[in-house]
């Protein structure tokens, strides 16, 4: 395949950045910032699902974080129950959120906007009820696999290749891009031509010859997937997992966090992890109150629904492009008058 | 051939389309007829948007009504929309080709071919990697007809193509439809209000008037007949 220069620049532009996030990134930092930044990446998965749906299919969901649960506990199970490889015990994960995903979504097919919002957040919040009483495998008996006593409850195994929280990240990176290619694929497929239809208009879609129902379904079942795989991924992260790590208010935060990282290109969802997950780091680590980051994205989907519909992915590029212009006009203005002199 | 027999539209008291009976057999056909007649509720009973109260439409012998609607672009029906709806996010070349697609076609080989045989048969001259979002009026509307003619296409309905487009530029639609039929082997129905469009496109036109049919025949003829003018003009009857 030849690409043009603006997709060759596009292309070593990412490879630079996946270069440096895996090869120099996690000897520049401490342990506290290699597990921010690994969960900044799982964020950016789970970012990437919800701004799938909303920003190529336009379905709203607020039930992503609970899905997101889902995929841990399927994954903290598995590793606890049997000793597959880490790949599958992720893949395993992601088919049993896909599933439960679409069952959760099959309200979409009929609803849309708002009401499909409320039924998936309401469907969150059951699942969270549900996490709550069951609470997470830790390596106690039966189907459940939960134990009380503080003794014999390890921690959640990770990859063996990827024991140590630098190796950790490096795998959680590899699995992440993996994600980010399966969409890029479906974009550049007949589903995302399909999904672009359908967003736009249901009836010419139809008239396209678009088989909605399956088409809405399957980006349903994808969208779940790689948050299933996110939760499998967070799983090996944390080693154990706790029902606060997945609170209902989380769902309307990634809702706000994606709307301004941008639901239209992928950069979004990166932008997206970094809010999400790198602020109240960062927050924390200025010593401000945690708080304040709900203040910050309400006043940052303000920003964004005002002057950046498209999302800060796409803002920041283009005004940093403009004040380099700015800031460059001068020394071209002096230039241009020195080449007019005679 | 298209037969439309006893086709009535219900919309609580309302009757978009009374007892509509139809004939539309080769080439290029005009459906006209003044605002609110039924002329777009008759498409979108087509493309099976509106379920019809009782009729029949037999499409090249098929029961055109049976088919679930997402299967009639398969089977080949294709359609425009009086608001051009070319998607804003995609190519040129991928809007056409997502039709392609989703109708019967000779293996995945033939796509590029295809497309791009479309797109020159509209004569359409932008580079097909643009987005559609960035393209004038004239150029969406003739990716529009691009769509509606890939993929062989059995029946093409074509609702106000030239809307909002200057003569000139309606002049080459019209050249575009009137090649159809021979090129694509496809029964054209256009519905316009821009009557130069349809004499020159049409042999045979057909009139409704609030839901019913009340002329059909050679073009020309049906233009100058009575009961056309007083539809479009009204009567002569003035206080």
């Amino acid at each position: 395949m030849s690409l043009d220069r603006p997709a060759r620049i596009h292309a070593g532009v990412i490879v630079a950045l996946l270069a440096f996030l895996v090869l120099a990134l996690p000897s520049m930092l401490s342990a506290y910032w290699v597990d921010v930044t690994t969960s900044v990446v799982i964020y950016a998965v789970v970012a990437l699902g919800l701004g799938l749906l909303m920003g190529r299919v336009g379905l709203v969901s607020l039930g992503q974080i609970a899905i997101l649960g889902l995929g841990a506990w399927v994954a903290a199970r598995l590793t606890y129950a049997t000793s597959l490889p880490y790949p599958i015990v992720l893949l395993l994960a992601g088919a049993m959120s896909a599933v439960l995903g679409t069952l959760v979504g099959l309200p979409a097919l009929r609803l849309s906007g708002l009401f499909l919002a409320l039924i998936t957040l309401m469907l969150a919040g059951a699942i969270t009820v549900v996490l709550t009483t069951t609470q997470f495998p830790n390596g106690g008996p039966g189907f459940l696999g939960h134990t009380d006593s503080s003794l014999g409850s390890n921690a959640i195994r990770r990859p063996a290749v990827a024991s140590s929280d630098t190796g950790y990240f490096r795998y959680t990176t590899l699995v992440a891009v993996l994600m980010f290619g399966v969409v890029v694929l479906h974009l550049r497929s007949k589903a995302g031509r399909a999904w672009a239809a359908i967003r736009q208009s249901e009836a010419s879609a139809l008239a396209a010859g678009v088989n909605i129902t399956r088409y809405k379904l399957w980006a349903l079942a994808l969208a779940s997937f790689i948050t299933g795989i996110a939760g499998g991924l967070l799983a090996g992260s944390v080693g154990k997992l706790y029902i606060v790590q997945f609170p209902i208010s989380g769902n309307i935060l990634l809702l706000a966090a994606v709307l301004m990282g941008g639901i239209y290109t992928l950069w979004g969802a990166v932008a997206a992890g970094l809010l999400i997950k790198l602020l109240p780091a960062l927050l924390d680590n200025w010593g401000l109150p945690p708080d304040l980051l709900t203040i910050l994205f309400g006043v940052g989907i303000l920003q964004v629904l005002i002057t950046a519909p498209e999302g800060i992915a796409v803002q920041l590029p283009r005004d940093l492009g403009r004040l380099a212009g700015l800031l460059s006009r001068p020394f071209q203005r002096n230039q241009a008058a020195r080449e007019e002199a005679p | 051939m298209i037969e439309v027999s006893d086709l009535t539209v219900r919309f609580g008291g309302v009757k978009p389309l009374d007892a509509m009976s139809v004939t539309f057999d080769t080439g290029t056909c005009g459906l006209i007829g003044p605002n609110g007649a039924g002329k777009t509720t008759f498409f979108n009973v087509m493309s099976g948007f509106v379920k019809p109260a009782a009729g029949r439409v037999h499409a090249f012998g098929d029961d055109l009504l049976r088919m679930p609607h997402f299967r009639r672009a398969r089977w080949g029906l294709r359609r425009t929309f009086q608001t051009e709806q070319a998607i804003e996010g995609l190519s040129v070349l991928d809007n056409v080709a997502m039709i392609w697609e989703h109708a019967k076609h000779e293996g995945r080989g033939k796509r590029d071919e295809d497309v791009r045989g479309a797109l020159s048969f509209v004569g359409l001259e932008v580079d097909p990697a643009a987005k559609v979002g960035t393209l004038g009026a004239r150029e969406r509307r003739l990716v529009e007809v691009a769509r509606a003619v890939v993929g062989r296409p059995r029946v093409v309905l074509l609702d106000e193509p030239a809307a909002g487009l200057s003569d000139e530029e309606t002049d080459h639609l019209g050249a575009v439809i009137r090649a159809i039929p021979e090129h694509m082997d496809a029964l054209v129905v256009l519905v316009d209000h821009d009557m130069t469009l349809v004499s020159a496109c049409c042999e045979n036109t057909a009139v409704l008037d609030f839901g019913k049919l009340i002329a059909a025949g050679p073009t020309a003829a049906v233009l100058r007949d009575e009961r056309v003018v007083k539809a479009y003009l009204g009567t002569e009857e003035v206080l």
